[in-house]
Protein backbone atom coordinates (compact mmCIF):
# COMPACT_ATOMS: atom_id res chain seq x y z
CA UNK A 1 0.00 0.00 0.00
CA UNK A 2 1.57 3.36 -0.43
CA UNK A 3 1.21 6.45 1.79
CA UNK A 4 0.33 10.09 0.88
CA UNK A 5 4.36 10.46 1.16
CA UNK A 6 4.97 8.47 -1.68
CA UNK A 7 2.88 10.34 -4.50
CA UNK A 8 4.22 11.46 -6.98
CA UNK A 9 4.03 12.26 -10.45
CA UNK A 10 3.22 8.60 -12.54
CA UNK A 11 2.59 6.80 -9.39
CA UNK A 12 0.06 4.37 -10.54
CA UNK A 13 -2.80 3.36 -8.06
CA UNK A 14 -6.11 1.61 -8.05
CA UNK A 15 -9.49 3.37 -7.39
CA UNK A 16 -12.69 1.76 -7.72
CA UNK A 17 -11.10 -1.12 -9.48
CA UNK A 18 -9.63 1.04 -11.95
CA UNK A 19 -5.63 1.96 -12.77
CA UNK A 20 -5.21 5.95 -12.25
CA UNK A 21 -1.77 7.53 -12.86
CA UNK A 22 -1.29 10.36 -10.75
CA UNK A 23 -0.11 13.98 -12.90
CA UNK A 24 -0.51 16.50 -10.36
CA UNK A 25 -0.69 16.50 -6.71
CA UNK A 26 -0.28 19.18 -3.48
CA UNK A 27 -0.14 19.23 -0.24
CA UNK A 28 -2.19 21.12 1.41
CA UNK A 29 -2.33 21.65 5.37
CA UNK A 30 -4.88 23.69 6.66
CA UNK A 31 -4.18 25.44 9.97
CA UNK A 32 -4.96 23.05 13.10
CA UNK A 33 -5.87 20.47 10.86
CA UNK A 34 -4.34 17.21 8.92
CA UNK A 35 -2.62 17.55 5.79
CA UNK A 36 -4.22 16.73 2.79
CA UNK A 37 -2.49 15.70 -0.50
CA UNK A 38 -4.65 16.93 -3.11
CA UNK A 39 -4.13 14.80 -6.30
CA UNK A 40 -5.16 14.72 -9.93
CA UNK A 41 -5.47 11.17 -10.96
CA UNK A 42 -5.88 9.96 -14.65
CA UNK A 43 -7.63 6.60 -15.67
CA UNK A 44 -5.49 4.71 -17.36
CA UNK A 45 -8.30 3.12 -19.34
CA UNK A 46 -10.27 5.91 -20.42
CA UNK A 47 -8.02 8.87 -19.60
CA UNK A 48 -10.76 11.05 -17.67
CA UNK A 49 -9.00 13.20 -14.31
CA UNK A 50 -10.38 13.25 -11.45
CA UNK A 51 -9.48 15.49 -8.60
CA UNK A 52 -9.34 13.47 -4.76
CA UNK A 53 -8.13 15.27 -1.37
CA UNK A 54 -6.03 12.26 0.31
CA UNK A 55 -6.13 12.96 3.84
CA UNK A 56 -2.47 11.65 5.72
CA UNK A 57 -2.92 8.31 6.90
CA UNK A 58 -4.79 6.85 4.06
CA UNK A 59 -3.79 4.20 2.17
CA UNK A 60 -3.74 3.78 -1.75
CA UNK A 61 -3.74 0.58 -2.95
CA UNK A 62 -1.12 0.31 -6.09
CA UNK A 63 -2.47 -0.83 -9.67
CA UNK A 64 -0.94 -4.11 -11.13
CA UNK A 65 0.44 -1.66 -14.28
CA UNK A 66 3.58 -2.05 -16.58
CA UNK A 67 3.90 -0.07 -20.17
CA UNK A 68 6.53 -2.00 -22.16
CA UNK A 69 8.21 -0.88 -25.34
CA UNK A 70 6.65 -3.11 -28.38
CA UNK A 71 6.84 -3.31 -31.85
CA UNK A 72 4.11 -3.53 -34.05
CA UNK A 73 4.33 -6.75 -36.12
CA UNK A 74 1.12 -7.03 -38.12
CA UNK A 75 -2.36 -6.93 -38.51
CA UNK A 76 -4.98 -10.38 -37.70
CA UNK A 77 -8.36 -9.86 -38.40
CA UNK A 78 -9.44 -7.28 -35.73
CA UNK A 79 -6.29 -7.53 -33.62
CA UNK A 80 -3.03 -6.02 -33.86
CA UNK A 81 -0.02 -8.43 -33.18
CA UNK A 82 2.65 -6.94 -30.76
CA UNK A 83 6.46 -7.97 -30.31
CA UNK A 84 8.38 -7.47 -27.19
CA UNK A 85 11.96 -6.71 -28.38
CA UNK A 86 13.46 -8.28 -25.47
CA UNK A 87 11.66 -11.73 -24.74
CA UNK A 88 10.26 -11.95 -28.18
CA UNK A 89 6.79 -12.59 -26.41
CA UNK A 90 4.05 -11.23 -28.59
CA UNK A 91 0.49 -10.50 -27.34
CA UNK A 92 -2.71 -9.53 -29.55
CA UNK A 93 -4.66 -5.93 -28.83
CA UNK A 94 -7.62 -5.52 -30.28
CA UNK A 95 -7.45 -2.57 -33.30
CA UNK A 96 -10.34 -0.66 -31.00
CA UNK A 97 -8.10 0.18 -28.15
CA UNK A 98 -6.01 1.80 -30.66
CA UNK A 99 -8.66 3.70 -32.19
CA UNK A 100 -8.21 5.85 -35.17
CA UNK A 101 -4.26 5.16 -35.19
CA UNK A 102 -4.94 1.65 -36.19
CA UNK A 103 -4.46 2.26 -39.61
CA UNK A 104 -1.42 4.38 -39.71
CA UNK A 105 0.62 1.38 -38.38
CA UNK A 106 2.94 0.14 -40.62
CA UNK A 107 5.54 -2.84 -39.84
CA UNK A 108 7.85 -2.81 -36.84
CA UNK A 109 6.80 0.17 -34.99
CA UNK A 110 8.21 1.06 -31.78
CA UNK A 111 5.03 1.70 -29.25
CA UNK A 112 4.00 1.29 -25.56
CA UNK A 113 1.71 -1.14 -24.57
CA UNK A 114 0.21 -0.79 -21.07
CA UNK A 115 -0.50 -3.95 -19.53
CA UNK A 116 -2.46 -3.94 -16.26
CA UNK A 117 -3.46 -7.20 -14.54
CA UNK A 118 -1.35 -8.68 -17.61
CA UNK A 119 -3.29 -7.93 -19.70
CA UNK A 120 -2.80 -5.31 -22.26
CA UNK A 121 -4.89 -2.50 -22.26
CA UNK A 122 -4.10 0.64 -23.89
CA UNK A 123 -1.37 1.28 -27.01
CA UNK A 124 0.83 4.87 -27.37
CA UNK A 125 1.62 5.24 -30.83
CA UNK A 126 4.34 7.39 -32.13
CA UNK A 127 2.49 11.07 -32.70
CA UNK A 128 4.35 10.82 -36.10
CA UNK A 129 4.47 8.66 -38.57
CA UNK A 130 5.94 8.34 -41.94
CA UNK A 131 4.38 6.65 -44.89
CA UNK A 132 4.55 6.52 -48.66
CA UNK A 133 1.72 7.23 -50.51
CA UNK A 134 0.50 4.67 -52.88
CA UNK A 135 -2.22 6.05 -54.76
CA UNK A 136 -4.20 9.52 -55.66
CA UNK A 137 -5.71 11.40 -58.23
CA UNK A 138 -3.30 13.83 -60.09
CA UNK A 139 -4.44 17.41 -58.63
CA UNK A 140 -6.05 19.76 -61.26
CA UNK A 141 -4.46 22.57 -62.79
CA UNK A 142 -4.68 25.91 -61.77
CA UNK A 143 -6.56 25.06 -58.32
CA UNK A 144 -4.03 25.52 -56.36
CA UNK A 145 -5.34 28.16 -53.77
CA UNK A 146 -6.32 27.85 -50.30
CA UNK A 147 -6.43 24.77 -48.22
CA UNK A 148 -7.68 22.62 -51.02
CA UNK A 149 -6.86 18.77 -50.62
CA UNK A 150 -7.42 15.95 -52.38
CA UNK A 151 -8.05 12.23 -51.01
CA UNK A 152 -4.42 9.93 -51.31
CA UNK A 153 -4.17 6.31 -50.14
CA UNK A 154 -1.04 5.44 -47.82
CA UNK A 155 0.99 1.79 -48.09
CA UNK A 156 -0.88 0.69 -44.77
CA UNK A 157 -4.17 1.24 -46.65
CA UNK A 158 -5.36 4.13 -44.91
CA UNK A 159 -7.11 7.23 -46.38
CA UNK A 160 -6.06 10.74 -45.55
CA UNK A 161 -6.28 14.28 -47.34
CA UNK A 162 -3.59 15.73 -48.57
CA UNK A 163 -2.46 18.78 -50.80
CA UNK A 164 -2.43 18.78 -54.61
CA UNK A 165 0.99 18.69 -55.22
CA UNK A 166 0.95 15.37 -53.41
CA UNK A 167 2.30 12.64 -55.99
CA UNK A 168 1.93 8.87 -55.81
CA UNK A 169 5.68 7.48 -54.10
CA UNK A 170 5.63 10.75 -51.71
CA UNK A 171 6.51 10.39 -48.79
CA UNK A 172 4.21 12.35 -45.86
CA UNK A 173 4.54 13.06 -42.13
CA UNK A 174 1.38 12.16 -40.27
CA UNK A 175 0.03 13.28 -37.34
CA UNK A 176 -1.38 9.70 -35.54
CA UNK A 177 -3.94 12.11 -32.86
CA UNK A 178 -5.45 13.83 -35.73
CA UNK A 179 -4.87 11.31 -38.42
CA UNK A 180 -4.38 14.14 -40.69
CA UNK A 181 -1.42 15.37 -43.04
CA UNK A 182 1.46 17.13 -41.63
CA UNK A 183 4.02 17.68 -44.90
CA UNK A 184 5.74 16.19 -47.32
CA UNK A 185 9.17 14.47 -46.40
CA UNK A 186 11.86 14.77 -48.87
CA UNK A 187 13.53 11.76 -49.44
CA UNK A 188 17.22 11.15 -49.43
CA UNK B 1 52.53 29.85 -13.54
CA UNK B 2 50.50 31.84 -11.64
CA UNK B 3 51.65 35.07 -10.63
CA UNK B 4 51.89 35.58 -6.69
CA UNK B 5 49.30 38.57 -6.66
CA UNK B 6 46.46 36.42 -7.99
CA UNK B 7 44.11 35.23 -5.72
CA UNK B 8 40.51 33.97 -5.73
CA UNK B 9 38.24 31.22 -6.80
CA UNK B 10 38.24 29.53 -10.54
CA UNK B 11 35.22 29.88 -12.01
CA UNK B 12 34.36 28.54 -15.73
CA UNK B 13 33.42 29.88 -18.47
CA UNK B 14 32.63 29.12 -22.17
CA UNK B 15 34.99 28.44 -24.69
CA UNK B 16 38.54 29.05 -25.94
CA UNK B 17 38.55 32.65 -26.17
CA UNK B 18 41.01 34.09 -23.34
CA UNK B 19 40.07 38.18 -22.71
CA UNK B 20 43.25 39.40 -21.57
CA UNK B 21 41.51 42.81 -20.43
CA UNK B 22 37.86 42.46 -19.09
CA UNK B 23 35.35 45.20 -17.97
CA UNK B 24 34.77 44.14 -14.53
CA UNK B 25 38.81 44.34 -14.15
CA UNK B 26 38.69 40.35 -13.66
CA UNK B 27 42.10 38.76 -14.83
CA UNK B 28 41.38 35.50 -17.53
CA UNK B 29 44.00 33.11 -18.31
CA UNK B 30 44.05 29.46 -20.25
CA UNK B 31 42.50 27.61 -17.48
CA UNK B 32 45.42 24.63 -17.76
CA UNK B 33 44.91 22.17 -15.47
CA UNK B 34 43.00 24.36 -13.02
CA UNK B 35 38.64 23.63 -12.79
CA UNK B 36 36.21 25.18 -11.42
CA UNK B 37 36.16 25.77 -7.88
CA UNK B 38 39.90 25.15 -7.03
CA UNK B 39 41.24 28.35 -4.89
CA UNK B 40 44.20 30.27 -6.08
CA UNK B 41 46.09 31.46 -3.21
CA UNK B 42 49.07 33.54 -4.39
CA UNK B 43 51.16 31.03 -6.23
CA UNK B 44 49.53 27.87 -4.40
CA UNK B 45 46.29 26.19 -5.67
CA UNK B 46 43.75 24.54 -3.43
CA UNK B 47 41.69 22.32 -5.27
CA UNK B 48 38.11 22.51 -5.03
CA UNK B 49 35.49 20.57 -3.56
CA UNK B 50 35.68 16.58 -4.19
CA UNK B 51 38.48 15.05 -6.80
CA UNK B 52 35.37 15.56 -9.83
CA UNK B 53 33.87 18.59 -8.63
CA UNK B 54 31.13 19.18 -11.17
CA UNK B 55 31.56 23.26 -11.75
CA UNK B 56 29.61 25.59 -9.11
CA UNK B 57 27.25 24.57 -6.71
CA UNK B 58 24.06 24.10 -8.97
CA UNK B 59 21.69 25.20 -6.08
CA UNK B 60 23.38 28.46 -6.03
CA UNK B 61 23.29 28.71 -9.92
CA UNK B 62 19.93 28.21 -9.37
CA UNK B 63 19.18 31.18 -6.95
CA UNK B 64 17.14 34.38 -8.22
CA UNK B 65 19.24 37.40 -7.01
CA UNK B 66 16.40 39.90 -7.45
CA UNK B 67 14.17 37.66 -5.28
CA UNK B 68 17.04 37.38 -2.34
CA UNK B 69 17.41 41.07 -2.40
CA UNK B 70 13.44 41.39 -2.38
CA UNK B 71 13.42 38.81 -0.01
CA UNK B 72 15.99 41.18 2.21
CA UNK B 73 14.08 44.24 1.63
CA UNK B 74 10.74 42.61 2.76
CA UNK B 75 12.03 41.19 6.20
CA UNK B 76 13.58 44.99 6.68
CA UNK B 77 10.62 46.72 6.27
CA UNK B 78 9.11 43.78 8.26
CA UNK B 79 11.71 44.66 11.43
CA UNK B 80 10.93 48.25 10.88
CA UNK B 81 7.37 48.17 10.91
CA UNK B 82 7.44 46.21 14.69
CA UNK B 83 10.70 49.23 15.78
CA UNK B 84 8.29 51.82 14.96
CA UNK B 85 5.47 50.51 17.47
CA UNK B 86 7.82 50.16 20.53
CA UNK B 87 7.83 46.36 20.05
CA UNK B 88 11.21 44.54 21.35
CA UNK B 89 12.63 41.97 19.51
CA UNK B 90 13.02 38.29 21.43
CA UNK B 91 14.94 35.51 20.48
CA UNK B 92 13.76 32.44 21.99
CA UNK B 93 15.71 28.84 22.16
CA UNK B 94 14.89 26.75 18.72
CA UNK B 95 15.66 23.95 20.51
CA UNK B 96 13.19 22.79 22.74
CA UNK B 97 12.23 20.19 25.83
CA UNK B 98 8.57 20.21 25.07
CA UNK B 99 7.47 21.00 21.65
CA UNK B 100 3.47 22.32 20.74
CA UNK B 101 0.96 19.59 21.42
CA UNK B 102 -0.84 20.21 18.78
CA UNK B 103 -2.45 17.40 17.17
CA UNK B 104 -1.82 17.45 13.31
CA UNK B 105 2.07 18.59 13.57
CA UNK B 106 5.20 17.04 13.81
CA UNK B 107 8.24 18.11 15.35
CA UNK B 108 12.02 17.54 14.29
CA UNK B 109 13.86 15.36 16.79
CA UNK B 110 17.40 17.19 17.92
CA UNK B 111 19.47 15.81 20.68
CA UNK B 112 17.90 15.05 23.40
CA UNK B 113 15.02 17.49 22.70
CA UNK B 114 13.26 18.28 19.43
CA UNK B 115 12.84 21.89 17.13
CA UNK B 116 10.22 23.98 17.77
CA UNK B 117 6.76 24.44 15.29
CA UNK B 118 6.47 27.96 16.74
CA UNK B 119 8.20 30.07 19.67
CA UNK B 120 4.69 30.43 21.12
CA UNK B 121 4.89 28.50 24.25
CA UNK B 122 8.53 30.77 24.73
CA UNK B 123 7.08 33.87 24.14
CA UNK B 124 4.23 33.74 25.79
CA UNK B 125 6.23 33.34 29.20
CA UNK B 126 7.97 36.37 28.09
CA UNK B 127 4.37 37.73 28.65
CA UNK B 128 3.52 36.40 31.82
CA UNK B 129 7.51 38.04 32.91
CA UNK B 130 6.04 41.24 32.00
CA UNK B 131 7.36 42.31 28.86
CA UNK B 132 4.09 44.12 26.70
CA UNK B 133 4.68 44.09 23.17
CA UNK B 134 7.25 41.46 21.71
CA UNK B 135 7.91 39.93 18.21
CA UNK B 136 10.40 37.17 17.28
CA UNK B 137 11.13 36.42 13.61
CA UNK B 138 13.15 32.92 13.74
CA UNK B 139 13.17 29.60 11.73
CA UNK B 140 10.63 26.84 12.47
CA UNK B 141 10.56 23.20 11.86
CA UNK B 142 7.24 20.97 10.82
CA UNK B 143 8.39 17.69 9.62
CA UNK B 144 6.55 15.94 6.65
CA UNK B 145 5.34 19.45 5.03
CA UNK B 146 6.69 20.48 2.08
CA UNK B 147 4.41 21.78 -1.18
CA UNK B 148 3.72 24.44 -2.94
CA UNK B 149 3.05 26.58 0.22
CA UNK B 150 5.29 24.31 3.22
CA UNK B 151 8.74 23.57 3.66
CA UNK B 152 9.59 21.28 6.75
CA UNK B 153 12.16 24.69 7.95
CA UNK B 154 10.79 28.02 6.99
CA UNK B 155 10.45 31.60 8.80
CA UNK B 156 7.78 32.61 11.12
CA UNK B 157 7.06 36.02 12.66
CA UNK B 158 5.42 36.16 15.53
CA UNK B 159 4.56 39.35 17.33
CA UNK B 160 2.12 39.13 21.05
CA UNK B 161 0.28 41.88 22.45
CA UNK B 162 -0.14 41.82 26.27
CA UNK B 163 -3.09 44.26 27.98
CA UNK B 164 -4.72 44.24 23.98
CA UNK B 165 -7.16 41.89 21.78
CA UNK B 166 -8.04 40.16 18.72
CA UNK B 167 -8.90 43.54 17.19
CA UNK B 168 -5.16 45.07 18.13
CA UNK B 169 -3.53 42.09 16.09
CA UNK B 170 -6.05 42.35 13.13
CA UNK B 171 -5.00 46.30 12.58
CA UNK B 172 -1.45 45.01 12.68
CA UNK B 173 -1.43 42.03 10.32
CA UNK B 174 -3.13 44.61 7.72
CA UNK B 175 -0.97 46.94 8.43
CA UNK B 176 1.87 45.09 7.89
CA UNK B 177 1.04 43.52 4.61
CA UNK B 178 0.22 46.64 2.77
CA UNK B 179 3.56 47.92 4.09
CA UNK B 180 5.78 44.99 3.37
CA UNK B 181 4.16 44.83 0.09
CA UNK B 182 4.75 47.90 -0.55
CA UNK B 183 8.60 48.71 0.41
CA UNK B 184 8.68 45.22 -2.37
CA UNK B 185 7.12 46.27 -5.30
CA UNK B 186 6.17 50.17 -4.43
CA UNK B 187 2.67 49.96 -3.85
CA UNK B 188 0.35 47.52 -1.85
CA UNK B 189 -0.82 45.43 -4.65
CA UNK B 190 0.14 41.87 -3.64
CA UNK B 191 1.01 39.41 -6.78
CA UNK B 192 -0.55 35.99 -6.74
CA UNK B 193 -0.91 33.32 -9.27
CA UNK B 194 -0.59 35.71 -11.98
CA UNK B 195 -3.09 37.88 -10.23
CA UNK B 196 -2.34 41.05 -8.53
CA UNK B 197 -4.45 41.75 -5.23
CA UNK B 198 -4.81 45.12 -3.16
CA UNK B 199 -3.85 44.54 0.58
CA UNK B 200 -4.82 47.68 1.59
CA UNK B 201 -6.28 47.94 4.92
CA UNK B 202 -9.08 47.36 6.15
CA UNK B 203 -9.22 43.54 4.67
CA UNK B 204 -13.14 42.24 4.47
CA UNK B 205 -14.00 39.83 7.13
CA UNK B 206 -16.07 36.45 7.65
CA UNK B 207 -16.72 34.19 10.35
CA UNK B 208 -16.15 30.55 9.88
CA UNK B 209 -20.02 29.38 10.57
CA UNK B 210 -21.25 32.33 7.57
CA UNK B 211 -18.32 31.18 5.28
CA UNK B 212 -19.16 27.16 5.57
CA UNK B 213 -22.61 28.13 5.16
CA UNK B 214 -22.10 30.16 2.60
CA UNK B 215 -19.29 28.07 0.16
CA UNK B 216 -19.74 24.72 1.14
CA UNK B 217 -23.90 24.84 2.21
CA UNK B 218 -22.95 23.38 5.21
CA UNK B 219 -24.28 24.31 8.85
CA UNK B 220 -21.71 24.47 11.85
CA UNK B 221 -22.19 24.75 15.54
CA UNK B 222 -18.94 23.81 16.65
CA UNK B 223 -20.36 21.46 19.59
CA UNK B 224 -22.34 19.25 17.21
CA UNK B 225 -21.76 15.58 17.36
CA UNK B 226 -19.13 14.28 14.75
CA UNK B 227 -21.64 11.95 12.84
CA UNK B 228 -24.14 15.21 12.96
CA UNK B 229 -21.71 17.26 10.90
CA UNK B 230 -20.76 13.86 8.85
CA UNK B 231 -24.51 13.90 7.60
CA UNK B 232 -24.43 17.69 6.82
CA UNK B 233 -21.64 17.56 4.67
CA UNK B 234 -22.98 14.12 2.90
CA UNK B 235 -25.92 16.11 2.33
CA UNK B 236 -23.84 18.74 0.69
CA UNK B 237 -22.99 16.70 -1.89
CA UNK B 238 -19.14 16.78 -0.45
CA UNK B 239 -17.05 13.75 -0.49
CA UNK B 240 -15.33 13.74 2.60
CA UNK B 241 -13.01 10.64 1.82
CA UNK B 242 -14.25 8.44 4.69
CA UNK B 243 -13.42 10.75 7.45
CA UNK B 244 -14.66 10.05 10.77
CA UNK B 245 -13.42 12.97 13.41
CA UNK B 246 -14.91 16.03 13.83
CA UNK B 247 -12.11 17.69 12.56
CA UNK B 248 -10.96 15.77 9.47
CA UNK B 249 -15.26 16.20 8.38
CA UNK B 250 -14.85 19.78 9.19
CA UNK B 251 -11.73 20.34 7.14
CA UNK B 252 -12.53 17.61 4.38
CA UNK B 253 -15.42 20.47 3.19
CA UNK B 254 -13.32 23.35 4.10
CA UNK B 255 -10.53 22.42 1.84
CA UNK B 256 -12.74 21.53 -0.77
CA UNK B 257 -15.08 24.10 -0.89
CA UNK B 258 -13.99 27.13 1.50
CA UNK B 259 -10.38 27.36 0.47
CA UNK B 260 -10.66 27.76 -3.17
CA UNK B 261 -13.39 30.33 -2.68
CA UNK B 262 -11.41 32.27 -0.46
CA UNK B 263 -8.55 32.00 -2.73
CA UNK B 264 -10.50 33.44 -5.70
CA UNK B 265 -11.63 36.42 -3.46
CA UNK B 266 -9.95 39.33 -5.33
CA UNK B 267 -9.17 41.11 -1.55
CA UNK B 268 -7.31 39.23 1.37
CA UNK B 269 -9.78 37.95 3.97
CA UNK B 270 -9.61 37.47 7.64
CA UNK B 271 -11.72 34.21 9.19
CA UNK B 272 -12.85 34.84 12.58
CA UNK B 273 -14.35 32.46 15.29
CA UNK B 274 -13.44 29.40 14.75
CA UNK B 275 -15.32 26.32 16.40
CA UNK B 276 -13.91 25.87 19.94
CA UNK B 277 -12.83 22.50 18.50
CA UNK B 278 -10.46 24.03 16.64
CA UNK B 279 -9.34 25.93 19.67
CA UNK B 280 -5.97 25.42 19.65
CA UNK B 281 -4.72 28.05 22.29
CA UNK B 282 -7.36 30.38 21.65
CA UNK B 283 -9.66 31.52 24.18
CA UNK B 284 -13.16 31.54 24.31
CA UNK B 285 -15.29 34.09 22.94
CA UNK B 286 -17.23 36.41 25.41
CA UNK B 287 -20.70 35.40 25.20
CA UNK B 288 -20.04 32.91 22.68
CA UNK B 289 -18.57 29.69 23.94
CA UNK B 290 -19.03 27.39 20.55
CA UNK B 291 -16.97 30.00 18.96
CA UNK B 292 -13.18 30.84 19.87
CA UNK B 293 -11.04 34.31 19.29
CA UNK B 294 -8.98 33.06 16.87
CA UNK B 295 -8.77 34.47 12.58
CA UNK B 296 -6.68 33.60 10.09
CA UNK B 297 -5.65 35.75 7.08
CA UNK B 298 -6.29 34.35 3.83
CA UNK B 299 -4.52 35.94 0.88
CA UNK B 300 -5.26 35.04 -2.94
CA UNK B 301 -5.38 31.43 -1.61
CA UNK B 302 -2.36 31.93 0.81
CA UNK B 303 -2.91 30.97 4.48
CA UNK B 304 -0.68 33.69 5.54
CA UNK B 305 -1.30 33.92 9.52
CA UNK B 306 -3.39 32.24 12.59
CA UNK B 307 -4.13 34.54 15.59
CA UNK B 308 -5.66 33.91 19.26
CA UNK B 309 -7.26 36.14 21.76
CA UNK B 310 -4.60 33.72 24.26
CA UNK B 311 -5.91 31.59 26.30
CA UNK B 312 -4.58 32.49 29.86
CA UNK B 313 -6.12 30.43 32.25
CA UNK B 314 -3.71 27.45 33.34
CA UNK B 315 -6.47 24.86 34.42
CA UNK B 316 -8.15 24.84 30.61
CA UNK B 317 -4.58 24.95 29.12
CA UNK B 318 -3.78 21.69 31.23
CA UNK B 319 -6.66 20.40 29.96
CA UNK B 320 -6.29 20.85 26.23
CA UNK B 321 -2.62 19.56 26.29
CA UNK B 322 -4.44 16.01 28.23
CA UNK B 323 -7.17 16.28 25.38
CA UNK B 324 -4.22 17.14 21.93
CA UNK B 325 -1.97 14.25 23.91
CA UNK B 326 -4.79 11.47 23.65
CA UNK B 327 -6.22 12.80 20.18
CA UNK B 328 -2.25 12.54 19.29
CA UNK B 329 -2.05 8.88 20.61
CA UNK B 330 -5.25 8.08 19.24
CA UNK B 331 -3.84 9.01 15.59
CA UNK B 332 -0.82 7.28 16.34
CA UNK B 333 1.64 10.87 16.13
CA UNK B 334 4.76 10.90 18.93
CA UNK B 335 3.79 12.38 22.14
CA UNK B 336 5.91 14.84 24.13
CA UNK B 337 6.29 16.11 27.43
CA UNK B 338 3.77 18.98 28.38
CA UNK B 339 5.58 22.33 29.04
CA UNK B 340 5.52 22.95 32.74
CA UNK B 341 6.71 25.78 32.61
CA UNK B 342 4.48 27.39 30.37
CA UNK B 343 1.66 25.89 32.89
CA UNK B 344 3.57 27.68 35.58
CA UNK B 345 3.70 30.66 33.98
CA UNK B 346 0.48 30.67 33.29
CA UNK B 347 -0.48 29.78 36.73
CA UNK B 348 1.95 32.89 37.99
CA UNK B 349 -0.68 35.00 35.77
CA UNK B 350 -0.47 36.12 32.12
CA UNK B 351 -2.24 39.17 31.47
CA UNK B 352 -4.87 39.26 28.76
CA UNK B 353 -2.99 39.45 25.17
CA UNK B 354 -3.22 38.28 21.91
CA UNK B 355 -0.99 37.30 19.45
CA UNK B 356 -0.61 36.05 15.83
CA UNK B 357 2.26 33.73 13.75
CA UNK B 358 2.60 34.63 9.85
CA UNK B 359 4.34 32.63 7.94
CA UNK B 360 7.43 35.15 6.48
CA UNK B 361 8.45 33.13 3.29
CA UNK B 362 4.77 33.56 2.02
CA UNK B 363 4.53 37.51 2.90
CA UNK B 364 7.46 37.08 0.55
CA UNK B 365 5.29 35.34 -2.31
CA UNK B 366 2.90 37.54 -2.24
CA UNK B 367 5.03 40.59 -2.41
CA UNK B 368 7.44 38.77 -5.00
CA UNK B 369 4.54 36.97 -6.86
CA UNK B 370 6.69 33.64 -6.31
CA UNK B 371 4.09 30.99 -7.22
CA UNK B 372 5.98 28.06 -5.07
CA UNK B 373 7.75 28.47 -1.76
CA UNK B 374 11.07 27.22 -3.30
CA UNK B 375 11.55 30.45 -5.21
CA UNK B 376 11.52 32.27 -2.32
CA UNK B 377 14.19 30.11 0.31
CA UNK B 378 17.72 30.11 -0.34
CA UNK B 379 19.23 26.23 -0.82
CA UNK B 380 16.01 23.97 -0.33
CA UNK B 381 17.31 20.53 0.24
CA UNK B 382 13.92 19.06 1.27
CA UNK B 383 12.18 19.52 -2.03
CA UNK B 384 10.98 16.89 -3.76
Amino acid sequence: MYDTSDIRKGLKVLIDGNPYNVVEFQFIKPGKGAAFTRTKFKNLLTGAVIERNIRSGEKLEPANVEEREMQFLYREGEDLVFMDQKSFEQVSVAADLIGEAADLMKDNLPCYVLFFNERPVDVTVPTFVFLEVTASEPGVRGDTSGNVTKPATVETGAEIAVPLFIKIGDMIKIDTRTHSYVERINKQ
Amino acid sequence: MIADAVRGRVIARDGDVVRVRTATGDVEAPAGDLRPGDLIDGGAVVRGPGGDYPGPDAEVARLDGRRLVERARAIAALRGFFAARGFVEVETPLLVRAPALEVHLTAVEAGDGWLITSPEYQMKRLLAGGLERIVQVCKCFRAGEHGHHHATEFTMVEWYRAWAGIEDILADTEALVAEVVTAVRGAPIARVGGRELDVTAPWPRLNVAEAMQRFAGVTVRGDEPADELARRVDAAGIDRGGATAWDDVFFAAFVTKVEPALAAMDRPVFLLDWPVRLAALARRKPGQPEVVERFEAYVGGLELANAFGELTDAAEQRARFADDLAHRAARGRPQYPVDERLLAALAEGLPPCAGIALGVDRLVMLATGAAHIRDVLTFTSDER
